[in-house]
Order: structure tokens, then C-alpha cells, then sequence
């Protein structure tokens, strides 16, 4: 399968009055028809900024580059505005994090869902609006017809993040973007969305951009995982590489955050990684987890390459590390 | 079983419908103006009045232009010697002042919906520029309010008169076009603050240039604030009109302006007080009522009154 989209060295800076703040420093990723990427990381770690920079929607004052920011063909970098908005809600479309300031206030429910369609592609409206309801009925959403004629505050969170995944998939895209679509959502609702959204993606054959901060999520849905940190991608690979044989010291912590039901016992104190995310402003140089790091050695103060482990997935960091043997190899 | 599933499927459908069918947005809306004394009292002031300014060739008893120096300064009927040929009597050049009153209106109307119009599109344009564009634009445009702030109305309408005279559409450009400022700051402020809703960024993710952002998707949700600032500015020209016809720099004779009929009246102040009173009064109910309607329409599409 190719790549629908490719990203190389991808760089996001942001210029305040005490510096550049080095946001994305340099990712690469690719994703593939039919794949879900989960893209994880803390606050500040540059997830958001990434799907942005791939949209083109980074605020003015943002500064963009990168070696190949490249969906299915289409240089993303030298695109005209106008072939930017050509791309956007109908062939990449975006989820957004908060279900309730996502939707205009203004218009029915029904007139922001066929709002994509009629811009994209000349149909007429009853094709649009039928394609409406039954994207509706798709996402779960019982009496669809009626609540096209419904406004947003008259609908639930979980029925507005439906909604929102209703409006994603209108045109029909070969990348949907989704935001931590379930962040503001509670753990009940979270699941049903994310079974739906896997669902959806596995029917409609599209690729998946997920951006999640909850490693849960990410078991759940996930065919290749990128750990993010400090505008970095400290591992990337299949999931079931990542989880079982994570070779970051931040992915151990991350991982070592969740309880596992039958492992952890009760009243037993959850792993947590101690220490804040470095300042971004000015010269990054070395790892930036070193701070926080139980293994930094000297040697995490100079550039770091990327690795490929054995198993065949990618990581930034100079020491060796088996799961199997756990410390007693190290210094 | 079957039974049983086939009850639980035609009960759902019903409830789902009963919880959909509570009264609409619109329905809402109507009930609540309804409900406001003030709005209801300033809409159907409004409307009487604007009936009468469009009716007023049919309404008029007798030709406003038309003077008779034989019947001057004839009191209103209420007055002793008042008659019912002339129900609100004559003026100083015996024409008839119901009839003048009702052209009256017109005038006045004219010019507070066409000031209005014209400093509503010049403001709302520039405060939405500034509050979706910001930096080099908001700077620009807030320099423009200053600027346009520390000139004063009547000062620059009377130098304007002066050069070009005075006539209905000297007064409306003029005003037209100096009071556009309160538009400009609240659409601002507006604009600013839907500027970063999700909603926004999510109309660019689906490919909405700006022109349709700035119309499909900010327009609408500054729409209610803008219809109060419409109906405050309206009374604002109306008031202003008259006090520059007043001094003589407005609507010029013999036009029939209420502002002009105060100032006819003026030199009988002592001796026929009823020649102020009723263009006075006529003015001061016209307001009201708008600044009531505008009033009403604050609180009816107030955020915190939705329910």
C-alpha cells in the first residue's frame, strides 16, 4: 500500500518576544490507506500543532517547513491557498477537540453538515441533506431527520462529537485528522465513539491521524503509535512493537502510568514521570527528556539519532534497552 | 419474543419524537417578545408611526406645503379657539400642522434609517476587519474610532453645511458617515471573540474561504448585538437631525422637519407653546420607542436569557 500521507523533518516554530519556540522539531511519519496512527504525547508536546501544520490552518504568525509534507501527490508546502481549501473537508478532514464550541451556534445541524458537501461538489441539496441523515444514523444518532432541524445547544456532548464525526466523513475523505476527539467526552461515551470511529475508518477505508494524550485510547485503536515529546518523536512503530517492547524511557514511564487491571493491586501508588517539559524557546540541543530521565548520561547532551530497533521501529535514544533484562546491563 | 421486540422498537420512535418536538428556537424566540411589555410597547409605537409617514399622502388632511396667511398660528382643536378643520391647528404661515407633522415623520425616519445604514455598513465592516484580521488592520481601524471620536458631530456637520449647504441629503451623508464609531467598537469586540472559537477553525478545515467565513460563519452570530446598535444609532441621527435642523444647518424650509417645526415655533415660544410641544413630543415618542424596540431586543437575544 502507498502512503497517503508523507511527512519528513517537519518543523514548526513559533517567534515570541523572549525567542523562537521550537514547537515540532523535525518529524517524520508516514500513513498508509486503512491505518490508524496515534499520535500521543503530553500537553505542549506538539500534537496539535502537527495535525495544524498538515491542514494549513497554523495561525499567521506560525512559521511552517519541512523536507516533504506530501498528501497523495500534492506538495502541501507549495499549495496554492485556493488548492488548500480544495484538500480541506473534502479529501483531509478534521475532528475537533471540543464538541461544544465546534459547532456555529447559528445554523441547524443539518445546514452545517451538507455546509462541506455543497462547498466541495455541485449537488443538489436533497442529496446532500439524505447523505446527511444517513451519515447520522451511521455515527448512531436515532431520529436523524428531526435532528437536522435541531441546534447545537439543543444536543448532548456525546451528540455533538457524533455530529462533528457525521461532518468529518460528508465528503467522503481519504485522511481524517481527529483531534482527541474524546477528550471532553466521559469514559462511556469515549468508547462508543472511538468503536465507531475504528468502525468507520475500517468501512470507509480511510486514514486515520489520532491524536490522544490517553495510552488507552491508543491500545484500543491504534495500528502504529508515535510518542511525542518536547516537538519530538521519541518512538515510532507498529503498536504492538511499542507497547510490548517500548525502547524510550519516556514510553516506559508513559506506559508504567496506566494501571492494568489484574497487574497493579490495589492501593499500589501508579508510576509517574517526575519533573516538567523542558522550555522550547531558544537552541534545543540533546534529549529533552534528560531532565526527567533515570538513565541520562553524558552522552544524552549531544545530538541524538534516530535508531531502529531491532524489531524494526524507530527511536531516539542512546542507550539499549531490553525489557527482558531489565537495568543490570546498565552503567 | 418477537412480540416483545416488536413493542420496544414502535415505543422508542415515539418518545425519541416527543423529546424533539418541544417548542423550536423560533417558537421560543416569539414567546419571549411577545412577553416584553417594552419591546411590544416601542414595535407597535414604531410601526404606528411608520404607517402614518407612509400613508401620510392619504392621512394628511391638507397640503403641507400649502400656506394660507389668513389662517396663521390657529391653536390645535383642544384649545378654545381651536377648530376641527385644523385638528393641531397652523403655523406661523398658516399651513396645517397635522399635516406637516405626518410628512414629518418621514423625514425623520428616512434619515434615521439611512444614517443608520450607511454607518452601520461603514462600522460593522471596518470592526469585523479589525477583530478578524487584528495586527496591522486592528491597529488601523482602532486609530480610525480614535480619531473619529475626537471629532465632534455638530462641529463637523455645521463645517460641512457651510461649504456644501444644506439640504435632506447633506444631513443624511453627514451623519451617515460620522456615526459608524459604535458600530466599529462593539462588532470589534464581537468579531474578536468568535475570532478564536472551534467553530471557525473548523469552517477552514472543511475549505471555507474568509469571505464566507467572515459572512456565513461571523455574521450571524454578530447579527443580534447589531440589530441593538442599529436601533440605538437610528434614534441617535433622528435626534441629531433635528437638533442640526434646529440650528438652522439640517433639513432646510420648507421642507416639513420636526426639528424645523421646534425651531419655527421657537420666536411664539411664549405666546403659542403647543407650536414646540407637538413636534416636541412627537420627536420624544418616536425615540422611546426606539430605544425601547432596541432596548427589548437586547434582552430578548442576551445569551444569558436563552434557555
Amino acid at each position: 500500500m502507498e502512503n497517503i500521507l508523507s511527512v519528513r523533518g517537519l518543523t514548526v516554530d513559533i517567534p515570541l518576544a523572549a525567542g523562537t519556540l521550537h514547537a515540532v522539531r523535525g518529524i517524520d511519519f508516514d500513513v498508509k490507506r486503512g491505518e490508524t496512527l496515534c499520535v500521543v504525547g503530553e500537553s505542549g508536546s506538539g500534537k496539535s500543532l502537527t495535525s495544524l501544520a498538515i491542514m494549513g490552518l497554523l495561525p499567521k504568525q506560525v512559521q511552517r517547513s519541512a523536507r516533504v509534507l506530501d498528501f497523495e501527490g500534492v506538495d502541501l508546502q507549495t499549495a496554492s491557498n485556493r488548492d488548500m481549501r480544495k484538500l480541506r473537508g473534502n479529501r483531509i478532514s478534521m475532528i475537533f477537540q471540543e464538541p461544544m464550541t465546534s459547532l456555529n451556534p447559528a445554523y441547524t445541524i443539518g445546514d452545517q453538515l451538507t455546509e462541506a458537501l455543497l462547498l466541495h461538489r455541485k449537488v443538489p441539496k436533497p442529496v446532500a441533506r439524505d447523505r446527511a441523515i444517513e451519515l447520522l444514523e451511521k455515527v448512531g444518532i436515532t431520529a436523524a431527520a428531526n435532528r437536522m432541524k435541531q441546534y447545537p445547544h439543543q444536543l448532548s456532548g456525546g451528540l455533538r462529537q457524533r455530529v462533528m464525526i457525521a461532518m468529518a466523513l460528508m465528503g467522503e475523505p481519504d485522511l481524517i485528522i481527529a483531534d482527541e476527539p474524546t477528550t471532553a467526552l466521559d469514559v462511556t461515551i469515549q468508547a462508543q465513539i472511538l468503536r465507531l470511529l475504528k468502525d468507520l475508518q475500517r468501512e470507509l477505508n480511510m486514514a486515520m491521524i489520532l491524536i490522544t494524550h490517553d495510552l488507552g485510547v491508543v491500545a484500543r485503536v491504534a495500528d502504529k503509535v508515535a510518542i511525542m515529546y518536547a516537538g519530538e518523536m521519541v518512538e515510532a512503530g507498529s503498536a504492538a512493537e511499542v507497547f510490548t517492547a517500548p525502547k524510550h524511557p519516556y514510553t516506559r514511564g508513559l506506559l508504567n502510568c496506566i494501571p492494568v487491571p489484574g497487574k497493579t493491586a490495589v492501593g499500589e501508588h501508579l508510576g509517574s514521570i517526575p519533573g516538567i517539559v523542558p522550555s522550547l524557546i531558544g537552541d534545543v540541543a540533546g534529549c529533552a527528556f534528560r531532565s526527567r530521565c533515570d538513565e541520562a548520561t553524558a552522552q544524552c547532551a549531544s545530538d541524538i539519532p534516530a535508531r531502529i530497533s531491532p524489531a524494526g521501529h524507530l527511536y531516539r535514544c542512546v542507550h539499549d534497552y531490553d525489557m527482558n533484562q531489565p537495568k543490570s546491563g546498565e552503567a | 419474543m418477537t412480540n416483545t421486540t416488536e413493542t420496544i422498537n414502535t415505543v422508542a420512535p415515539k418518545v425519541e419524537a416527543e423529546v424533539l418536538s418541544g417548542p423550536t428556537p423560533r417558537q421560543v424566540l416569539l414567546t419571549k417578545v411577545l412577553g416584553h411589555k417594552g419591546l411590544m410597547f416601542g414595535a407597535i409605537v414604531l410601526l404606528t408611526i411608520f404607517l402614518m409617514a407612509l400613508f401620510a399622502p392619504l392621512l394628511a388632511p391638507y397640503d403641507p406645503y400649502h400656506q394660507d396667511l389668513m389662517h396663521r398660528m390657529i391653536p390645535p382643536v383642544w384649545d378654545a379657539k381651536g377648530s376641527w378643520e385644523n385638528i393641531l391647528g397652523t403655523d406661523h404661515l398658516g399651513r396645517d400642522y397635522l399635516s406637516r407633522l405626518l410628512y414629518g415623520a418621514r423625514i425623520s425616519l428616512a434619515i434615521g434609517a439611512i444614517a443608520a445604514l450607511i454607518s452601520g455598513i461603514i462600522g460593522t465592516s471596518m470592526g469585523v476587519a479589525a477583530g478578524y484580521f487584528g495586527g496591522r488592520v486592528d491597529a488601523c481601524v482602532t486609530f480610525l474610532i480614535n480619531v473619529r471620536l475626537a471629532m465632534p458631530v455638530v462641529l463637523v456637520a455645521l463645517a460641512v453645511v457651510a461649504l456644501f449647504g444644506g439640504s435632506l441629503q447633506v444631513v443624511i451623508t453627514v451623519l451617515g458617515l460620522l456615526l459608524w464609531d459604535r458600530f466599529a467598537v462593539v462588532m470589534r469586540s464581537a468579531t474578536l471573540q468568535l475570532r478564536s472559537m472551534e467553530y471557525v477553525t473548523a469552517a477552514k478545515a472543511i475549505g471555507c474561504s474568509t469571505k464566507r467565513i467572515l459572512f456565513s460563519e461571523i455574521m450571524p452570530n454578530i447579527a443580534n448585538s447589531l440589530i441593538v446598535i442599529v436601533t440605538l444609532e437610528m434614534a441617535h441621527a433622528i435626534l441629531l437631525e433635528a437638533a442640526l435642523s434646529f440650528l438652522g444647518l439640517g433639513v432646510q424650509p420648507p421642507t416639513p422637519s420636526w426639528g424645523l417645526m421646534v425651531s419655527e415655533g421657537k420666536q411664539m415660544l411664549l405666546f403659542q407653546p403647543w407650536m414646540i410641544a407637538i413636534p416636541g413630543v412627537a420627536l420624544f415618542i418616536l425615540v422611546l420607542a426606539i430605544n425601547l424596540l432596541g432596548d427589548g431586543l437586547r434582552d430578548v437575544s442576551a445569551p444569558e436569557n436563552r434557555n
